[in-house]
């Protein structure tokens, strides 16, 4: 079996969304569903002076984040129907339609919140890595649309190979929680996982 | 047989078995990753789901003024469009020339099948901006378009007719070209020059090198070197992967040069890809110039020699003798020594800008010790009552500096770009010569015959004949939506007495379109043949190739076809089409470019080879701006009335005697710092708060704005600083109300540290939605409801970003 992942390019992304939107569209995503989220992390403190200017410490990055396939599933082990797998050939987390009942404990779940539940069809549905796209040999399509190129996809192998280990930072959860199939290039200005200092600066575009 | 049958789709769209058989071979470089792709070819199944499809692959662009024009390969099943994948051709490494459409164009599938296209021909039947209209026929629509044009030009004159400026979903060679030639040929149609995007800067420009709003390429910017830009964001205002966000990423990765943006908001230019952001009071870089001109001078870092051979009114003795005599220079200005007696130390500066005094000393000391240093701007210090003169301002300092004519300087004007040169389609001689600023058009239509060269820029003749009677406003929204005091031009043109006839071309009912007495459905440049070139982009140069994605659908009809019915109307068939169509003119358009660049040693494809490939790049030689002017002075003299740079314009002093202009309305020969009007002092305990508007990735002006698969990932929401929201008991995502002089927007609150104090900063773009008959408050947070009408002093331009006003919790 061969584990497929994601690479992420901190210090290219601008936050401009088109992975985002190029998912909603390849995979016909109602308005409320991203299969893909921008995080916009930030924080700072503003402080004027005698003489009545600023200062601050502002400080801004964004991260994309889809579903990491992870090597620790927790939607996977919480699934009360047993309708989440692996892929024995590619290592996709993938929820059967057939037992999938949509009660939405993957969501609930999962602290990337990758998995949604389509409330026309009542089933959970996520990222698949574009596993047809794949197939034939192209990028997922995110990877393909980023203007900046701020996105991979390949044998998680070769992904840390060329970009590193590192796959978390701030506000992703902790790696350890579910062993993500995620290579992070941090952000210039990228904060630890355990990072207080910043918050989540758009949490109502995080769909 | 049809226009769209006689094109060349056939011979370049193709049919595979597989949607994934074009994926294969357009993913060039890619290894087969799951080691299966020629299953999926040789079977015409989905690898994962075992359905059969058929899908047909067109290339088209997308069509807004964003200033990129990105490639589109649309999915196309039983003629409508399935997904969108952009351009996947060549390399995918940064650095490498790929059209790759932004978060808009990757949405504009929902956007082209959106149930509230217009379909039909429209006439109105309640009051002029009513917004209520029944459907005609096109036989109804163009007599009465065809009728209307003929009275009013008979009645009023040729000076009465206008094609209004627009710039919707429209790029590409054609735009709004028909309408004009189909003015042109019956008799003229009074001129525009400048726009809403550039005006001030380019009459920056224009006075200070000759002309041009473009500078250096991002590419010429050397390792480790500083680039500092002020109001310049290519991530926010030309987000194509083909354009500068992408260019600057790549040399921004390849050199390590170290980045300061100066902006009101920080930027998606200054994120997570490091550099400084230096926050500034909106509208005062002009003092900030000063102050880092003061230390420059100062402490002895101006290039004297610099300056003295290629620069005219830096000192007394490079003053024009007009001047001389008057402590009229620059450096008196500075130091000073000149008419207001006022040194433009940074602890003036730091006073106006709210930029500490130390942090402008730092800037001119690395700005002197960066050799070279890369000084540009972007549009956003030059959309102010004091536009003209902060652009000026800005490029005195590479003067200053003599980092001007080699790789990695840039002579302080925006980016610059290669182009390939296409033309567009012939509008043909216009017999009216009178041209007016863009944003003179209101009071063009109010008191037209008052209009002069001295109070208004009138150009071409010493003043306007007569009033705007008639608009024919082709896939344009600046009736209302994209141009200034919503409230007041509603007033304008709700008065039928006014302009007479008023005729729009387009996809949507936008707010522009609620004010036409006649409004036809145009087809968008993807459901036509239509070729364009790439937009703004420092490393590439392309033309797309785009085919219609499908038959046009309902009564939508081209533009170009719609003109030639009216000219047979009124007599001048003929000459309007030359015996040609849409196709033949763009076949020629492109021909023409072809045969001129291939002079240039450049190998276009032929027609037919570009349409079988849909898209054609190549990477230029980066732009190094100004180079062989400062090779030799005297043999590339600027056409500049020296030939020199001008700091100090004898043309500008010269207006500054003969021009009409109020007390707080300044041209000057020097750009010194002018506050110009609605700036920071402007503001009272009633308007404390400046509010300026920015480009935001969710839509292109109004363009896409009414695309709500992206307004749910982007939101359109007000940026307020923490110490602003908390003094007012705003939380963020709260609604509130912004509201001034000019009228009241609701919009949702982000409380965010990436804007400064005093400042609130709202995306531009989004569409007015007020209840006009009532309390005309505007629900849909336009930012235009709040914009003051005033042209600026010399451009006599739109004053988009100065305006104050207050903000409280709705």
């Amino acid at each position: 079996m061969t584990q497929y992942g994601f690479h992420f390019d901190g210090t290219r992304c601008t936050g401009c969304k088109t992975c985002v939107l190029a998912c909603k569209d390849k995979n016909d995503l109602a308005n409320d569903i991203n299969f893909r989220n921008i995080h916009e992390y930030g924080g700072g403190d503003w402080t004027q002076d005698a003489a009545g200017c600023w200062t601050n410490d502002a400080f801004v990055y964004h991260v994309s984040v889809a579903c990491n396939h992870c090597d620790k599933p927790i939607c996977m082990a919480n699934c009360p129907q047993g309708a989440i797998s692996k892929d024995e050939e590619t290592g996709e987390v993938k929820s059967d339609p057939e037992t999938c009942i949509g009660c939405g404990t993957c969501m609930n779940s999962c602290p990337y919140g990758a998995p949604k539940v389509d409330a026309e069809q009542m089933k959970s549905v996520k990222c698949n890595m574009c596993a047809d796209r794949v197939a034939a040999g192209a990028q997922p399509i995110c990877v393909e649309a980023c203007p900046l190129r701020a996105l991979d996809f390949g044998d998680i192998a070769d992904l840390r190979a060329k970009y590193g280990d590192l796959s978390e930072i701030a506000p992703l959860p902790a790696a350890s929680e579910t062993e993500p199939n995620l290579v992070i290039t941090a952000p210039v200005n990228g904060k630890p996982v355990d990072d207080k200092s910043g918050a989540l600066l758009n949490p109502r575009e995080i769909l | 047989m049809t226009n769209h049958e006689k094109t060349s789709v056939s011979r370049r769209t193709f049919v595979k078995g597989s949607a994934l058989a074009g994926l294969g071979a357009a993913a060039m470089g890619t290894a087969s990753l799951f080691g299966c792709a020629p299953a999926a070819e040789s079977t015409g199944e989905l690898a994962d789901t075992g359905e059969a499809v058929a899908d047909t692959i067109v290339w088209t662009h997308c069509a807004v003024n964003c200033g990129s024009c990105c490639a589109l390969q649309c999915h196309v099943q039983d003629g409508e469009i399935k997904y969108v994948e952009s351009d996947n051709t060549g390399s995918a490494e940064l650095g490498e020339p790929q059209l790759r459409a932004c978060l808009r164009g990757r949405s504009i599938r929902r956007w082209l099948q959106s149930p509230d296209r217009l379909n039909k021909p429209l006439k109105r039947v309640g009051k002029r901006g009513e917004g209520k209209f029944e459907e005609i026929s096109w036989e109804e629509a163009l007599d009465t378009i065809a009728s209307e044009m003929k009275r009013i030009r008979e009645t009023y004159g040729d000076e009465a007719m206008t094609s209004h400026y627009s710039s919707g979903v429209c790029q590409g060679q054609v735009q709004a070209n028909p309408v004009k030639r189909l003015l042109n040929l019956t008799g003229g149609f009074l001129n525009y020059y400048g726009s809403y995007s550039s005006a001030h800067i380019s009459a920056a420009g224009t006075y200070t090198y000759g002309g041009g709003t473009y500078g250096s390429s991002f590419l010429t910017i050397q390792p480790g070197q500083l680039v500092v830009l002020f109001g310049d964001s290519p991530a926010d205002t030309r987000m194509g992967g083909g354009g500068h966000t992408h260019d600057f990423a790549y040399i921004r990765e390849t050199t390590d040069c170290r980045v300061i943006t100066i902006d009101p908001r920080m930027t998606d230019t200054t994120c997570g890809q490091g550099g400084e952001w230096i926050p500034i009071r909106p509208g005062t870089d002009g003092a900030l110039c000063a102050a880092l001109a003061y230390e420059i001078i100062n402490n002895g870092w101006a290039d004297e020699e610099f300056l003295h051979t290629y620069c005219v009114g830096y000192d007394e003795e490079t003053l024009p003798e007009s001047a001389k005599g008057k402590n009229a220079s620059y450096k008196d200005y500075i130091l000073g020594t000149g008419p207001d007696a006022t040194p433009k130390t940074p602890a003036w500066a730091a006073a106006i800008t709210l930029i500490p005094e130390q942090r402008i000393i730092d800037l001119a000391r690395e700005m002197h010790e960066s050799d070279p240093v890369y000084i540009g701007q972007g549009y956003g210090p030059q959309r102010r009552a004091n536009g003209e003169i902060t652009a000026r301002a800005i490029m005195v300092l590479p003067q200053l500096l003599g980092q001007i004519g080699k790789p990695g300087m840039n002579d302080g004007r925006r980016e610059g770009c290669a182009s390939v040169g296409l033309g567009m389609l012939p509008t043909g001689e216009n017999p009216v010569t009178t041209n007016i600023p863009t944003f003179e058009w209101p009071n063009a239509i109010l008191h037209g015959e008052e209009l002069t060269a001295l109070n208004a820029g009138v150009q071409g003749a010493d003043k306007m004949s007569s009033s705007i009677k008639f608009i024919w406003n082709y896939a344009g929204n600046c009736l209302t939506n994209q141009h200034s005091d919503i409230n007041l031009t509603h007033d304008i043109l709700a008065d039928e007495s006014l302009v007479e006839f008023i005729v729009t071309s387009e996809v949507f009912m936008t707010d522009s379109a609620k004010y036409s007495d006649i409004i036809i459905p145009d087809l968008t440049s993807q459901e036509q043949i239509s070729i364009s070139s790439d937009g703004y982009s420092d490393n590439m140069i392309a033309v797309i190739f785009g085919a219609p994605v499908y038959e046009p659908k309902f009564e939508r009809r081209g533009i170009y076809e719609v003109c030639a019915d009216l000219a047979e109307r009124l007599g001048v068939g003929d000459e309007f089409t030359e015996g040609k169509t849409r196709e033949d003119w763009l076949r020629e358009i492109y021909d023409e470019a072809r045969t001129a660049n291939a002079e240039k040693g450049m190998d276009m494809p032929t027609w037919d080879e570009g349409y079988a490939m849909g898209v054609w790049k190549m990477k230029p030689e980066p732009i190094v701006k100004l180079a062989d002017f400062v090779e030799d002075p005297v043999a590339n003299a600027l056409p500049t009335p020296s030939g020199k740079i001008e700091i100090y314009s004898e043309t500008l002093a010269g207006f500054e005697a003969t021009w009409e202009l109020a007390e707080d309305e300044v041209v000057t020969a020097l750009p010194i710092y002018d506050p110009g009007f609605l700036g920071y002092e402007a503001c009272t305990e009633e308007y404390p708060l400046q509010i300026t508007g920015f480009h935001y990735k969710a839509h292109t002006h109004s363009s896409y704005a009414n695309n709500e698969v992206i307004q749910t990932a982007a939101q359109h929401v007000a940026w307020v600083n923490p110490v602003d929201a908390e003094a007012r008991g705003i939380k963020d995502g709260d609604t509130i109300r912004v509201f001034n002089d000019c009228g009241e927007i609701r919009i949702e609150a982000k409380v965010t540290p990436r804007v400064i104090p005093g400042n609130v900063s709202i995306p531009q773009g989004m569409w007015h939605d007020a209840d006009m008959a009532g309390d005309r408050v505007d629900h849909g947070g336009c930012i235009n409801t709040l914009t003051k009408y005033r042209p600026t002093p010399l451009a006599k331009a739109n004053p988009q970003h100065s305006n104050i006003g207050q903000i409280a919790k709705a």
